[in-house]
């Protein structure tokens, strides 16, 4: 409620949040995608489970890999897991913020340091497993 | 200079206009007005245009014109602005829609009720407490350049409030702090001269506070003095989460 001058109060209008609210704009659209790719982040922490648990069949593995449910699994796990990362490096410089006396370390230096170790540990893990 | 002008009308832009008048009934209604369209005009200029020449019923808040005091901030097309920032140049032909500021109560047409906003910039104490009370006989609290650059980008805030109307968190949970609150609490913070940390840290540290952020990044984007309020509440989630992780392995350890 709000005062005026003479003392009696005003009714104040409260606008409602739409349901659609993350609709609206183009930044809310993105940041609920972003937020849907953990879905595909938590799934690929399943499917990691499961290697490990069936890593003494590994032709039975590689065949329910091969199945059509999981290779459609896959192709849309690649770009979510991709674009979750993406978006998660390029944020990285907003929470670690390095000082050298007055300044701050560049945020490319930092997002950009994020992105080679994740083509070192790439490279890695492509060789050990593709010999 | 009279014999030189035309008969040509002036160039209008439409405006369509938030008009909420509670002594006239409980629903709100747009008002379409048209004014002159000037290269150089913004917002604010339209709406004092308004205000002058066309209806003077219209009620808004504004004060400097130059984008430092924060007063004028609404709705013009959807996006927070600073009225006195937004240029008809950068809408014209199409209509400009001004509503007031998303998220806060609406008093009158375009002026919102900010009273949970100031309660909350007291709540975080966003003012300095000295580590060490010294009488003013003792000379000024001393400062590097580098102490001073630690927390420079967050002291710009200039209370508009447009970040919480950027905030679909502060939309669903009005509960929360919010952007400019908690980068204000960071502002002191990280001030080499101030003590209350600790004192802050129950009101940020809370699920209230930071946790609620879950940096969607809007704040930011529509802050107009490039305080990166986002950037403030994750770097003291960081501070709150060593914190944590210091009293939990180090709790002998003295504050």
């Amino acid at each position: 409620m709000s005062d005026n001058t003479t003392g009696t109060k005003t009714k104040e209008y409260i606008r409602p949040m739409p349901a659609n609210w993350w609709m609206m704009k183009k930044t809310f659209v993105l940041f609920i995608v972003r937020e849907l790719t953990c879905v595909f982040v938590g799934g690929y922490a399943l499917f990691l489970l499961v290697l490990v648990a069936r890593r003494d069949q590994p032709e039975a593995f590689a065949a329910w890999l091969n199945s059509p449910l999981l290779i459609v699994l896959q192709i849309i796990a690649l770009p979510m897991l991709l674009y979750h990362s993406i978006t998660w490096i390029n944020l990285t410089p907003k929470v670690m913020v390095v000082w050298r006396g007055e300044e701050r370390v560049s945020p490319l230096l930092i997002a950009g340091a994020n992105y080679v170790a994740w083509a070192i540990i790439s490279i890695v893990i492509l060789s050990i497993s593709c010999p | 200079m009279a014999a030189s002008e035309t008969d040509q009308p002036e160039a209008t832009i439409p405006l369509e206009v938030f008009r909420y008048r509670p002594e006239q009934g409980d629903e709100p209604t747009f008002e379409h007005y048209d004014v002159p369209y000037r290269e150089d005009w913004v917002v604010l200029d339209a709406l004092n245009h308004v205000k002058d020449q066309i209806d003077g019923t219209l009620s808004y808040r504004w004060s400097c014109r130059m984008g430092v005091c924060g007063s004028c901030g609404m709705m013009v097309n959807g996006e927070p602005k600073l009225t006195c920032a937004a240029f008809l140049r950068d809408y014209y032909p199409e209509v400009i829609r001004v509503e007031p500021l998303n998220y806060f109560p609406v008093i009158r047409d375009l002026v919102i009720n900010m009273d949970d906003f100031l309660h909350k910039l007291t709540e975080v104490k966003a003012w300095l407490v000295p580590k060490e009370e010294k009488p003013v006989s003792q000379g000024e609290y001393l400062q590097t350049p580098a102490e001073l650059a630690h927390y420079k980008q967050f002291s710009m805030c200039i209370n508009c409030m447009l970040c919480y109307s950027a905030c679909p968190v502060y939309g669903q949970h009005p509960e929360f702090l919010g952007p400019a609150a908690i980068a204000l609490a960071q502002r002191y913070n990280l001030d080499s001269r101030d003590g209350a940390a600790d004192a802050r840290a129950d009101v940020i540290f809370s699920d209230e506070g930071i946790w609620d952020c879950t940096f969607v990044g809007d704040c930011t984007r529509v802050c107009p003095k490039n305080v990166d309020p986002a950037g403030a509440i994750q770097q003291a989630k960081v501070a709150a989460t060593k914190d944590w992780y210091r009293s939990v392995l180090v709790p002998w350890g003295n504050k």
